[in-house]
Formats: structure tokens, C-alpha cells, sequence
């Protein structure tokens, strides 16, 4: 591992530098912009000269778009009756080109780490691995709406992450923590780290919340039936309009739905995010809806986070980064859901 | 590493089932013979039927793997995929993505049993597969009954087979209807019925019920009755579903993935779950 010190302008200097060669993306500074063409909503290009700044706490949109694009085309085909090759489904050419995400917190590193346990098998979500490169901003302080160390992270964490970068006093210490961390670094003319650097970053990693995973892991032991069938997703189902946005906004959300799209005889088969807070989701042909109730799809989300999910693969599958919190406009808290789940007897 | 590719495949023949013409067999030959080679699956699995310009749906393999050189998909028209599926010709290109799921366990818990078949209605189809391949490896298993029914007649599929397997000893055939019809003088009565009137030994035995969840429900009692228990009866699930590979979660039962973790669960099982099917 190697670690820098970069003032300000080196910083700015090395993601131009970056942006010379590769697509550089950060979190969109204005929220009136449009998004842009070639860029996510919620992102948008880093090079432009303009000093990188990150505003406190997760950016607006997560990190899983550059994973889990929306949509992804999987297969492409055309419908032309002139086409010998008529109907025939054709792998779509995977975007290769390297691609480097600055900015990003701890909170969605992690995710991208949680989302693998599922994704770990699928194809696009592993070839967007290996083309993106992130570089992660640790947090200096925790905002109201963050709870990272409760669902077993930390402001501080580097977990996932190529290059973290930490903010001293006065500078920045950036550590190239993998290959393609140490890749991005080489060739530039960069300050090593001096041994006060590193004991202000070791001190700031001591002082800052530590992972507490004991209070929720109780949850783990609990039976699956006694939660689901526990009192409180009545009241928490009445309030929940299922608009989805906590769904889309969340980056351990990772279900998808696949259509076929076909436009003047060329067709693809893409997959996009979908989310189970709608009830098309589980509707059958015949008008059956398994989980036909408002009340039983916000259940299903909970449930598949704080439950369903740590069964199968171990941990949460969500990092605190609070952004279903800030948004959500019935104010549910997951927090207080938690809290809840933990009082059921 | 998955592959959401599906294998190019032709519509070599189509079969209308029933008399209402809502149910049509299609008989599909990969167009590249070592895919086809390749292809394996255990009865009870199913696969996505893949239509260009329309989508995918899970649908039960109703062939058996012990009939080479195509595979059987009895179809149901219901929504978007199986209508355009419905007005498609023989020759026609389509695609299959699969085997996916488990199927029924017929190298382990059902080696060496009595296996009773209880089919209701289009469910029948993966249960065609099976009955088919245990008579193929019939030393393997031991007295095999089989108890199907539908609402009319012309409402049974595969009723030439059901004609040739009736003349068979080795197989035991009910073939029932809901009611009373011109021409019919086989069984008459819902399947439930039926299964109490055949009541079907508990001993070293397993049940595979596949039908719509009301006829489940019923024909459980009279089996308890004799001594079934939950362990020994298999039940296949179905719900939405987009991917089949455990991923885009839509079939999920709880904490269960139908695709993944089923389509085949013990009745056991399927009563630990939540009523999300």
C-alpha cells in the first residue's frame, strides 16, 4: 500500500490528470443541472477544471448505476424479415473501457461489496467491477441521517475501495490500497506521506465510530416467522405510499426486471431496476398478487434487508447510509424499524 | 458465470391439447446440435421460453430427459408471451434458457419408493415428464400410481398417452373429470375425491401433487387420513419471475427463491414459508 499527501490543487491536478485518458465521474455538485449525456443522473464528469469538492455524507445517487447501469443491455437482435439472422439473440458487447468513480463514501463502497454476495455469478455485475475503479472520500463526521457503524461499517472504512482519500487539516492523505489504486497513482508526481500524515490519519481512524454490529446481530437468531408476522408492518404499510423511492435511491437495492425493447425492427433485451414496493412486481398472469398488499410489500423490503438477506449471505444488506431516510416522503425511518424488529417478542 | 443467452431453438410441431384450444404443446429442436447435447434436466425443472420482441416466461419442461432431440413445453395462453407464443408457426425461431430450478428428487428420496402422481388440471405437464422417465428407469421405483384430472374430457392433455400408459400393468391409471360427460365412461369426480376413493399407501412412499392450490388444499385430508405426512408429499411452486437465476428476486417466498431454491419443495417445507405464492 502506498499513501500520498495532496493539498488541495494536487488533488484537482490528479483527477484532471485522470480525466486526460479515462472517464472520471463525481457527484453532481448542482441539483438543477441537467444530468448529462453520457453520464448517470446524479454524476457527472470530473476534468473540467473545476476544484473536486465532496458535500458531507453519501452523494445524492449511489454508486450501484456504474455497476448495474440502467438499464443494461444483455442481448440484441433484429426483427427484419430480410435478416437471415431473424429472432436470434446475440450477446451484447460489454463496455471494457476503464472507468474511475471519485467521491464516493464508505457507505457505498461497502455496498458495492454486499451486492457481489448475490451478484457474484452475474456477468455484467463482474465486468463492471473490473472496469471500475473507485476512489472514496472516508467521512470526517457522520450526518444526522447516517448509521454506517450500526450496520457494521465505519465513516472511516476503506473496505472496497481502490484509493481512499482522507482529509487532514489542512491536506488530503490518499491511499492507494489495490492494484488498480496503485496503477491510477503511479507516474504521478506525488508527495509520500510524512509520518505526522500518518499518525493524523491513524488518530482520526481511532477516534471515529467503530463498527457495532452486537445490537443488531441479534437479529440474525430471531425467527423469521415471529418478525414477519410481528405488528408493526400494519401501522408502517399504512404509511408507506410504495412509491419506490427508497428503493431506487438504496444502494443494496438490486432487483431487476428484464423487457424487450424494439425500435424500427432492431431489438434489445434490457434489464433495469425494478422494485418490489410495486405490485406489478409479483402479479401473476391469472390476477393472483401473492403480495397484493400495500401492506405486504413494504414488509417484503424490510424483511429482505434485515432478514431474508443476512439467512442466505451473512451480513445486512444495507450499509446506513441514510439516503432512504433523507428522502423518503412519509418519513419512515429505517432505524426505527430496526428498533422495532429488535422489541418484537 | 451465468449466461441470460438462450439457445436458438425452431418450433419443429404444435400440438392443441385441449378443446378450448387455450393449451398447445410446442415441440422445440435446438438449432445447434451441441447445445443440444449439452442440454440436461431432471423432470420437475423448468425453463424460460425466450421470444424476441415479446420476453421471457418460466414454463415446466413437460418432456422427459429420456426423450432425446427436442424438448415439450405444454403452454398456457394467457398473457403477453404465451399469446404471441400461441400464433407462432412450426419452423419459427425462438429460445429456451434453462434447465433452471431443481426438480423432483428422483435420484434421491424417490429411488426405491412408491411413487403416487397426483395432477390437476395444465399442472400436469413436468408430472408427464416424470411418469414418463420412471417408466423408462421402472426397476428403479416401485409401485407408481397416477390420478389425474380436469374439468371435462376434452380438458385432459396427452390424451393419446394417457390411452397407451392405461394399457401398461406396470402403471397405475385414474383418469378422472368433474363431471359426467357424453362419451366418457371413466372416473367422474374432483381429484381429491378420487385420491380418497384410491387411497394410496403411506409405506415407503412418495406423493408428487401438482394442480391449482385449491385442489392441493382438499386432496391433503384424505391422505392424512392414512398416514401421508408433509415429508413425504412433493409440491411445485410458481411465481413471477424475470431472471431464474436467484438474482432479480421477484419470485421470492420470504426468504425462499422459487427459481433457485425450488420450483420442487417438500409440503413441509412449503408450510414454514410465508403465504407468498
Amino acid at each position: 500500500m502506498k499513501v500520498f499527501r495532496l493539498s488541495q490543487a494536487e488533488l484537482d491536478d490528479m483527477v484532471q490528470q485522470w480525466s486526460t485518458t479515462r472517464r472520471v465521474y463525481r457527484p453532481a455538485t448542482g441539483r438543477q443541472q441537467p444530468a448529462q449525456a453520457d453520464c448517470a443522473p446524479g454524476w457527472e464528469r470530473a476534468g473540467d477544471g473545476a476544484p473536486l469538492t465532496v458535500a458531507a455524507g453519501p452523494s445524492k445517487a449511489s454508486v450501484k448505476t456504474f455497476l448495474f447501469p440502467q438499464p443494461e443491455t444483455m442481448q440484441t437482435y433484429s426483427l427484419k424479415s430480410s435478416d437471415p439472422d431473424r429472432a436470434l439473440l446475440k450477446e451484447a458487447a460489454k463496455a471494457a473501457d476503464k472507468q474511475i468513480v471519485v467521491g464516493l463514501r464508505p457507505c457505498d463502497a461497502r455496498s458495492v461489496q454486499l451486492n457481489n454476495l448475490p451478484y457474484r455469478d452475474d456477468p455484467y455485475y463482474q465486468a463492471g467491477l473490473v472496469r471500475t475503479v473507485m476512489v472514496g472520500f472516508t467521512c470526517k463526521a457522520m450526518c444526522s441521517t447516517c448509521f454506517c457503524d450500526q450496520m457494521g461499517g465505519s465513516p472511516m472504512a476503506t473496505e472496497g475501495l481502490d484509493i481512499a482519500v482522507s482529509q487532514l487539516d489542512d491536506s488530503f492523505v490518499a491511499e492507494a490500497l489495490t492494484p488498480a489504486g496503485e496503477e491510477l497513482t503511479a507516474g504521478l508526481d506525488l508527495t509520500p506521506a510524512a509520518d505526522s500524515d500518518l499518525k493524523a490519519l491513524a488518530a482520526l481512524r481511532k477516534d471515529c465510530p467503530q463498527p457495532d454490529n452486537a445490537r443488531l446481530d441479534t437479529l440474525k437468531g430471531r425467527d423469521l416467522n415471529t418478525l414477519y408476522k410481528a405488528p408493526l408492518w400494519q401501522g408502517l404499510g399504512e404509511s408507506c405510499i410504495n412509491c419506490g423511492a427508497c428503493t431506487f435511491i438504496c444502494p443494496t437495492c438490486y432487483c431487476f426486471d428484464v423487457q424487450d425493447e424494439v425500435v424500427r425492427g432492431a431489438g434489445r433485451r434490457i434489464r433495469y431496476w425494478d422494485s418490489c414496493m410495486f405490485p406489478l412486481y409479483s402479479l401473476h398472469t391469472t390476477g393472483h398478487n401473492p403480495r397484493g398488499l400495500k401492506m405486504q410489500r413494504t414488509r417484503n423490503r424490510f424483511m429482505h434487508k434485515l432478514k431474508y438477506f443476512p439467512d442466505r449471505f451473512g451480513p445486512f444488506s444495507c450499509v446506513g447510509c441514510g439516503r432512504c431516510v433523507q428522502d423518503c416522503p412519509v418519513n419512515i425511518d429505517i432505524r426505527e424499524v430496526i428498533s422495532d424488529l429488535l422489541t418484537v417478542e | 458465470m451465468i449466461s441470460y443467452l438462450p439457445y436458438p431453438v425452431r418450433i419443429d410441431d404444435i400440438t392443441v391439447e385441449t378443446e378450448d384450444g387455450n393449451l398447445k404443446t410446442f415441440k422445440l429442436v435446438f438449432e445447434n446440435e451441441a447445445q443440444q447435447k449439452a442440454w440436461k434436466h431432471v423432470p420437475g425443472q423448468f425453463a424460460m421460453l425466450s421470444l424476441a420482441g415479446q420476453g421471457e416466461i418460466p414454463i415446466g419442461i413437460a418432456s422427459s430427459p429420456t426423450e432425446q432431440g427436442h424438448l415439450l413445453f405444454t403452454v398456457n395462453r394467457a398473457g403477453k408471451v404465451t399469446t404471441a407464443l400461441h400464433q407462432m408457426h412450426p419452423g419459427a425461431r425462438m429460445g429456451v434458457r434453462g434447465p433452471l430450478g431443481n426438480g423432483f428428487p428422483i435420484d434421491t428420496e424417490m429411488k426405491g419408493k412408491n411413487i403416487v402422481i397426483i395432477a390437476g388440471g395444465f399442472a400436469v405437464t413436468t408430472l408427464r415428464a416424470t411418469l414418463i422417465y420412471l417408466m423408462e428407469h421402472r426397476r428403479d421405483y416401485g409401485k407408481i400410481t397416477f390420478i389425474y384430472g380436469a374439468r371435462t374430457p376434452g380438458m385432459l392433455l396427452y390424451q393419446k398417452e394417457l390411452q397407451e400408459w392405461a394399457k401398461r400393468d406396470d402403471v397405475e391409471l385414474h383418469i378422472t373429470v368433474d363431471r359426467e360427460a357424453p362419451g366418457w365412461n371413466g372416473l367422474v369426480g374432483f381429484v381429491p375425491t378420487i385420491a380418497g376413493q384410491v387411497a394410496p399407501s403411506p409405506e415407503n412412499s412418495v406423493a408428487l401433487i401438482c394442480g391449482p392450490p385449491i385442489m392441493i388444499k382438499f386432496t391433503m385430508p384424505p391422505l392424512e387420513k392414512i398416514g401421508w405426512t408433509d415429508d413425504q408429499v412433493y409440491l411445485s411452486l410458481e411465481n413471477r419471475m424475470k431472471c431464474g437465476e436467484g438474482l432479480c428476486c421477484h419470485c421470492n417466498v420470504g426468504p425462499t427463491l422459487v427459481c433457485k431454491d425450488g420450483p420442487v419443495f417438500t409440503r413441509s417445507q412449503v408450510r414454514q414459508l410465508p403465504l407468498e405464492y
